[in-house]
C-alpha cells in the first residue's frame, strides 16, 4: 500500500534528485530502457520500474531490489531515453545509497563481494593486483575452483602478475579512499 | 554521426594511460599497441604514477571516489604536459572524460575534489580511444602496409562504452558506428556487419556473474560468426576477455561450436604493418588467430 | 477653449465600495477646462449612455473624460455614444479608476486621491485631444491561397463560393496534398481520394478560382487589402492549353519506373516527365529537369536544351499536332498580382525518422533502422501501400521481396514527445491513423498479427475513442504498453526490441514489416516561407496564430491568415474548420469596399519648405518598426527632382506601437492621441 501523505517518501526521492540532477519527473514511464536493457532478464524490478519506484518515493523496494546490482552499467538506457534522464546514473546513486543504508539485495552478494574486493586492491596499492583481489573476492565468495584452469593457463603465458606493484602514491590513495568514504 | 574528434596532436608524443587490465590478464593488448606505436615512430609516454580508475566497482559504490580517482590521473597528466592521452580501456578513457566534464561544469565540484586528490587540475587534458588512435595516425599506417591483412573478414565489435554516453564520449554513432570499419578498411582487411555490434557482453561481470556474460556474449559471438567474420575485432579488454576466455564455457553451455578469434585492433594494426605475432601477443589468447596462408 | 465633462461611474460596488465617487466628482468638477462632473452608478448602462450623450449637447462639450473601467471594456461604447451626440469620438476617453485603482487598493482614502489625479490627467490631456478621422483603406476583393491541399482548396471554394475571385498557388504539379496519398480516413474509413477528388476538380474549375500549380510565392509586399504578390511559374516544360494528358509521353520516357516517386514516397517509380498520380489535378505532365536525360546532358555541355539532340522520346511520342505539347524551351514565369487577403495553408512534412542527417531540424533515429532496412516502413509509406492506386494496389506487401507479412508491428511516437531527438511536442494524428493502420492491416491480411507499442493513446475527437477500440476489441489490434528500443535484422525478419510496462516485461517480436509513426513537421522551408509573409513562427516553425484560443486562424500581420497543418499538427476535420474559419476572416474583410482603421497612427510632421520637415532622413525609424510601416517619401521640386527624403508613415500598416516615436533623434514622428504634448500634460498634472 502506497500512502502518499507520508513524507519519508518525497525525502527519499528528494536525495536520489539531489544526487542526480535531475527530476524523477522527466521519466514518463515509456518503457524504451527496458525494451533496450541487456540485464532486464535477470532483474526483479524493470529499469523502467525502478525510476517508478523513486518517482514514488518507494525507498525499500528502490534499494533492496536486486536490478540494480545485475545492471551492466551499459548505458543504453541512458543513450536512448527520450527524455534524456540518466537511468545509468540513477542505478549509480542506488547502489550507492543502498549500501550506505545496509539494505543490499542478498542475492547480489557475489556482485558486492566483487567490488568489494577490487576496491581494497586499489586502496592498498594504487592499482589492482588481480590475484590479490580475485583471492579475496574467492574466499568471500567461497567460488574457490571458479576459473582455476584458466588461471593455471594464463600464468604459464605470464599474463598474471605473481607480485603487486604499488604506485609512490598510494598514501595518497588511502587518504581519497578514506575521504570519499567519510559521511 | 558524430565524427571521431580530431584531436590537434602536438608533437609525436603522446600520453599513455594503459590502466590495470592492460598491466594485468590484458597484457597483449598492451603490448601490441606499444608495438605498433614504435614501429610507426611514435612515442607513448605513460603517465608516471598513475592509478586505477575504480572501474565498476567505482561508479557504482562511491561516485565521489571515481571522480577523484580519474581527477588524479588527468591532473598527473597535466602537470606531464600530456595534453592527449591514449586511454585503450574504453571504461577508463569514460571514466577520465567523465570526470574531466563534471569539474569543468562545477567549480565547487572542482574545488572539493581537488582537496580531496591534494592536487589541483585546470583542464586541458583529453583522453581518446585506441580507434581515434588509429584514425588519426590513418595516414602514417596507411603508407606502411603492402598487403595489410589481405582482405581479413572482421566483424568490428564496439560494446558500449566506446560510443556511449553519446555525450560524455562524444565519439562516433551510438546506433551505427563505422569508426572501426575505417580502420579495418584501411588496414586492408574486409569489415562485416553485424547487428550486435554495440550489445553489451556483459562487461565487468566476468568473475561475479558469469551467467550473465555466457548469455549476452554468445548472442554477439553466434550473430558474428552468421554474418560471415573470421574474427572479431575488438577495442576493449573486457570485451576480449568475455568473448575470448569464456568462449570455450559458452561453446559448452549451448552446445554449439563458435571458435572465433577475439583479437584487438592494435593486433590487427601491427600485423597489417608486418609486425612478428610474438611481439603482438597474438599467442596470449584462449581462441588462437591462425596464421594467414601467404 | 475647453469644455470637459468628467463622468464618474461606481460600477455598482466595484468602485464604490473603495473610491468615494461623489467626491471624486466635486474634486473634479474644479480642474482647468471642466464644465461639467457628475457621478453615477452605471454608465455603461443605457440610462448612463444618454447621460453623457445629453450633457455632451447640453453643455456643449468639447471634451469627455470617463473614469470608470479599463478602456479594453468599454472605450467603443463610450466613443460611439460620443460620436452620437456629435462629439468627435476621439475626443472622449477613459481614465481607469477600477482595474488601476478600487480593484487593487484597500485605503479609501488612498483610493479616492489616485482616482482623483487619474482623472487630472486625464483631462489635462483630453484638453489637448485633436479630433481624428478613421482611416481608410481600399480594399481589393482578391484572395490569395498559399497551397493547394485540403485547406487551401476548403479555403479557396468558400472564398470562390461568396464571389470573390481566388488565385490558388500550389507548389507540386497537382493539387491534393498529403490527403490525397491517404488511403483511407478515420474514423469513418471513407476513401481519401474519392472524397477529395470532387473538391479538386471544382476547385480546379471553379470560375472564380485561378490555379496555378507548379508555382511558389517569390514575394509578397503591401498591406492589409492591399498587398501584391509575385507568383513563380516553374517551367513544366509541357504546354498546358495544347496538352490532354493522354500520358503517352510518360510511357515514352527512358527513365519511367526508374526513380522514386514523391507521391508514393520512394515505393513506386515514375519517369522524368510524370504525372504524379492517376487522379492529379490538373491531369497533365511536368519533366522533372533535374532528372531528365536531355536536360541533364544540355546543361553538362553548356548549350540550349532546344539544340541538344539527347532523348525526346516524350517529344517524339506526343500526338498533338501540328505543334507538340512538350516545350523543352519553356522558362519561368513571373506572375504579378494584386490581391486583398492572403490565406497560407502550406500544410506538413513528415520526420523521416532515419539516420541523422547534417542540417536537420531534429536528430536523427538511427536505433529503428528506417535507411538500412526496406521493411521498415513510415505511416505515409504504409497509406500507399495501402491505396488501391497505389504501388501495390492496395495489396500490403514487403518492399523487401513483396511477400505479404504475416506479422506486423507499428511504433508510435517515433520523434514526437521525444525531447531528446529534439521534439517538445505530439503530433496529435498518429494515434488516430495507426489504430486505422492496424485495421486496415487485418482487414486485408485475415491472419495476420498486427501489435501496437504505444505510450499513450490519443482519441479524442467524435467517434475517435470508439474507433480505437474498433481496433482493439474487434479487428485483434494487440497494443503493448512500452516503447521500442530497437530494431534489427535477423535473417528475412526484422527483430523488434520493445518493452511492455504494465508487466514489467521485455517483449521481443520477430515481425515482417514494421510501420513506424513519425512526427508531423513544419515544411523544412516553412520558415523562409513565413518571412515572406511577415508571419511569425514558434521553435518547432510552425506558424504563430495572433491568439491561441481566440483568434487561430489570424497571423500577426492583419491581412494574412492561417489555416491547416502549417499552424500546427492537426487532422483533416481541423483542416477543414480552420480552413473555413480562414475564408470566413477573408469575407468580413471582402464585405466592405473600404477598411476602416483606429487612427492612432505615427506621423511625420511637415513644416514649410525649404525645410519640409523636421525629419533628417535618418531612417531610424524605419529600421525600428516592426510592422514594416515606414516608407521613404521623396520631397520633389516642380521639376522633379529630389529635393529631401523623408520618412513616411503608411496609414494602413501602421500598428500605432509607438517605436518609431522613440527611436527617432529629431522628435520628427508623434503618435496620434498620444502625442508628446498629450503625455507631457499628464505627467505635469500628477
Amino acid at each position: 500500500m502506497l500512502t502518499l501523505h507520508d513524507t519519508t517518501a518525497a525525502e527519499f526521492r528528494a536525495a536520489v534528485e539531489a544526487s542526480l540532477g535531475q527530476k524523477a519527473a522527466l521519466c514518463y514511464q515509456c518503457g524504451k530502457c527496458t525494451a533496450g536493457c541487456p540485464m532486464a532478464w535477470d532483474m526483479d524490478l524493470s529499469p523502467n520500474q525502478v525510476v517508478h519506484a523513486v518517482q514514488l518515493g518507494m525507498r525499500e523496494k528502490a534499494l533492496r531490489c536486486k536490478s540494480i546490482w545485475v545492471c551492466a552499467s551499459c548505458e543504453t538506457c541512458s543513450t536512448r531515453c527520450p527524455k534524456d534522464f540518466d537511468l545509468a546514473r540513477t542505478m549509480d546513486v542506488l547502489r550507492q545509497m543502498s549500501l550506505e543504508a545496509k539494505m543490499a539485495c542478498p542475492e547480489a552478494h557475489d556482485i558486492i563481494d566483487f567490488h568489494r574486493s577490487f576496491l581494497n586492491s586499489i586502496r592498498r596499492h594504487g592499482r589492482t593486483h588481480e590475484p590479490e583481489f580475485i583471492a579475496e573476492y574467492k574466499l568471500r565468495s567461497l567460488h574457490f575452483f571458479q576459473d582455476a584452469w584458466n588461471a593455471v593457463w594464463m600464468a604459464l603465458r605470464g599474463k598474471i602478475n605473481p607480485l603487486p606493484r604499488s604506485i609512490s602514491g598510494k598514501a595518497a590513495i588511502r587518504r581519497i579512499f578514506d575521504r570519499c568514504r567519510e559521511r | 554521426m558524430t565524427l571521431p574528434n580530431q584531436t590537434p596532436r602536438s608533437t609525436c608524443t603522446l600520453g599513455y594511460y594503459p590502466g590495470c587490465a592492460l598491466h594485468g590478464t590484458s597484457k597483449e593488448y598492451d603490448i601490441s599497441v606499444r608495438a605498433v606505436a614504435a614501429e610507426l615512430g611514435q612515442e607513448l609516454r605513460e603517465i608516471e604514477d598513475w592509478n586505477c580508475c575504480g572501474a565498476s566497482a567505482g561508479h557504482s559504490t562511491n561516485r565521489k571516489l571515481a571522480a577523484c580517482l580519474s581527477l588524479r590521473n588527468l591532473a598527473l597528466a597535466r602537470q606531464q604536459n600530456l595534453k592527449t592521452v591514449l586511454t585503450p580501456c574504453p571504461l577508463c578513457s569514460k571514466q577520465l572524460l567523465s570526470a574531466a566534464a563534471e569539474v569543468a561544469a562545477n567549480p565547487q565540484v572542482r574545488s572539493e575534489a581537488e582537496q580531496t586528490i591534494e592536487m589541483s587540475f585546470g583542464g586541458g587534458v583529453r583522453a581518446i580511444n585506441y580507434i581515434q588512435y588509429c584514425t588519426d595516425s590513418l595516414d602514417a599506417i596507411s603508407s606502411r602496409i603492402g598487403e595489410g591483412l589481405r582482405g581479413l573478414k572482421a566483424a568490428c565489435y564496439y560494446g558500449c562504452l566506446l560510443t556511449r554516453p553519446p555525450k560524455v564520449v562524444q565519439f562516433d554513432d551510438a546506433e551505427h558506428p563505422t569508426s572501426m570499419e575505417n580502420v579495418v578498411r584501411a588496414l586492408k582487411g574486409e569489415p562485416v556487419e553485424f547487428s550486435c555490434k554495440t550489445d553489451c557482453c556483459g562487461g565487468g561481470f566476468t568473475q561475479s556473474h558469469p551467467e550473465a556474460v555466457l548469455r549476452l556474449s554468445r548472442k554477439i559471438l553466434e550473430n558474428a560468426k552468421a554474418a560471415g567474420a573470421e574474427v572479431i575485432a575488438v577495442a576493449c579488454p573486457m570485451c576480449q576477455v568475455n568473448l575470448d576466455m569464456r568462449q570455450a564455457a559458452i561453446e559448452k553451455r549451448y552446445g554449439i561450436s563458435l571458435g572465433l578469434p577475439i583479437v584487438y585492433l592494435s593486433q590487427l594494426a601491427g600485423l597489417a604493418l608486418g609486425i612478428d605475432r610474438k611481439k603482438l601477443g597474438l599467442g596470449l589468447h584462449f581462441v588462437s588467430m591462425p596464421e594467414r596462408g601467404a | 477653449m475647453s469644455r470637459i465633462g468628467v463622468f464618474i461611474c461606481h460600477c455598482g460596488e466595484n468602485i464604490a465600495a473603495t473610491v468615494d465617487c461623489p467626491r471624486v466628482a466635486r474634486e473634479a468638477a474644479s480642474m482647468p477646462g471642466v464644465v461639467h462632473s457628475v457621478d453615477y452608478e452605471y454608465l455603461c448602462s443605457d440610462p448612463g449612455q444618454s447621460l453623457i450623450k445629453d450633457a455632451i449637447r447640453e453643455h456643449r462639450l468639447s471634451g469627455v473624460v470617463v473614469a470608470s473601467c479599463s478602456p479594453r471594456m468599454h472605450e467603443t461604447t463610450f466613443r460611439r455614444a460620443a460620436a452620437e451626440a456629435g462629439l468627435n469620438p476621439f475626443r472622449c476617453e477613459m481614465a481607469n479608476i477600477r482595474e488601476q485603482c478600487s480593484w487593487v487598493h484597500a485605503d479609501r482614502e488612498q483610493a479616492t486621491r489616485k482616482a482623483v489625479d487619474l482623472i487630472r490627467m486625464m483631462v489635462h490631456k483630453v484638453a489637448r485631444n485633436e479630433s481624428l478621422c478613421p482611416i481608410k483603406v481600399p480594399v481589393n476583393k482578391t484572395a490569395l491561397v498559399v497551397g493547394g491541399g485540403i485547406a487551401g482548396i476548403q479555403a479557396a471554394l468558400d472564398i470562390a463560393n461568396a464571389g470573390h475571385r481566388v488565385i490558388l498557388v500550389e507548389r507540386e504539379p497537382s493539387i491534393g496534398g498529403h490527403m490525397a496519398q491517404l488511403s483511407e480516413t478515420f474514423p469513418t474509413l471513407d476513401c481519401s481520394q474519392c472524397i477529395l477528388t470532387p473538391r479538386m476538380v471544382e476547385a480546379a474549375s471553379h470560375p472564380n478560382i485561378t490555379l496555378h500549380v507548379y508555382s511558389e510565392i517569390e514575394s509578397l509586399t503591401g498591406f492589409i487589402g492591399n498587398f501584391e504578390v509575385k507568383i513563380r511559374n516553374k517551367a513544366k516544360s509541357v504546354d498546358l492549353g495544347l496538352c490532354t494528358g493522354c500520358g503517352a509521353c510518360t510511357l515514352a520516357c527512358p527513365l519511367a519506373g526508374r526513380i522514386g516517386n514523391e507521391f508514393d514516397r520512394g515505393l513506386g517509380k515514375r519517369g522524368a516527365v510524370y504525372i504524379p498520380f492517376p487522379q492529379a489535378v490538373p491531369h497533365k505532365p511536368v519533366i522533372d529537369r533535374a532528372k531528365c536525360l536531355r536536360f541533364q546532358a544540355a546543361q553538362k555541355k553548356g548549350i540550349p536544351v532546344q539544340d541538344c539532340s539527347v532523348c525526346g522520346k516524350c517529344a517524339d511520342a506526343c500526338p498533338i499536332a501540328p505543334r507538340k505539347a512538350i516545350d523543352f524551351s519553356q522558362e519561368d514565369v513571373i506572375i504579378t498580382e494584386k490581391v486583398g487577403a492572403v490565406v497560407i495553408a502550406t500544410g506538413y512534412e513528415l520526420y523521416t525518422g532515419g539516420r541523422p542527417r547534417p542540417g536537420d531540424r531534429y536528430a536523427g533515429c538511427g536505433e529503428y533502422g528506417y535507411d538500412d532496412y526496406p521493411d521498415v516502413i513510415n505511416g505515409m509509406q504504409f497509406e500507399r501501400l495501402a491505396s488501391a492506386s497505389g504501388p501495390t494496389q492496395g495489396r500490403i506487401l514487403r518492399p523487401s521481396d513483396g511477400l505479404e507479412p504475416q506479422t506486423v508491428v507499428f511504433v508510435k511516437c517515433v520523434g514526437s514527445r521525444d525531447n531528446a531527438k529534439g521534439f517538445t511536442y505530439c503530433s496529435k494524428v498518429c494515434c488516430m491513423y495507426t489504430a486505422k493502420h492496424a485495421m486496415l492491416y487485418r482487414h486485408k491480411v485475415h491472419a495476420g498479427r498486427a501489435i501496437v507499442f504505444y505510450m499513450d493513446v490519443r482519441s479524442p475527437g467524435k467517434g475517435f475513442d470508439e474507433f480505437v477500440r474498433r481496433a482493439i476489441e474487434d479487428d485483434d489490434a494487440c497494443y503493448i504498453r512500452g516503447r521500442v528500443s530497437k530494431i534489427t535484422r535477423e535473417g528475412g525478419k526484422l527483430l523488434v526490441q520493445g518493452a511492455d510496462t504494465l508487466s514489467g516485461e521485455q517483449v521481443e517480436v520477430m515481425a515482417d514489416m514494421v510501420v513506424l509513426a513519425t512526427a508531423m513537421t513544419a515544411r523544412h522551408d516553412a520558415d523562409e516561407l513565413a518571412r515572406k509573409f511577415r508571419a511569425a513562427y514558434d521553435k518547432d516553425c510552425w506558424l504563430t496564430e495572433a491568439h491561441p484560443k481566440l483568434r487561430p486562424v489570424e497571423s500577426a500581420t492583419a491581412g494574412v491568415f492561417l489555416a491547416g497543418a502549417c499552424q500546427g499538427p492537426k487532422d483533416i476535420p481541423d483542416s477543414v474548420a480552420q480552413a473555413s474559419a480562414a475564408a470566413g476572416k477573408v469575407l468580413v474583410l471582402f464585405s466592405s469596399d473600404e477598411l476602416q482603421r483606429e487612427p492612432l497612427v505615427a506621423r511625420v510632421n511637415r513644416t514649410a519648405p525649404p525645410q519640409y520637415s523636421t525629419c533628417t532622413g535618418c531612417f531610424a525609424c524605419k529600421a525600428a518598426c516592426p510592422a514594416g510601416a515606414i516608407e521613404v517619401e521623396d520631397i520633389t521640386d516642380k521639376a522633379g527632382n529630389t529635393v529631401k527624403s523623408v520618412a513616411r508613415v503608411n496609414e494602413g500598416v501602421c500598428q500605432g506601437c509607438g517605436t518609431c516615436v522613440a527611436a527617432c533623434r529629431s522628435g520628427s514622428i508623434e503618435l496620434c492621441g498620444f502625442t508628446d504634448e498629450q503625455v507631457f500634460a499628464q505627467i505635469d498634472a500628477l
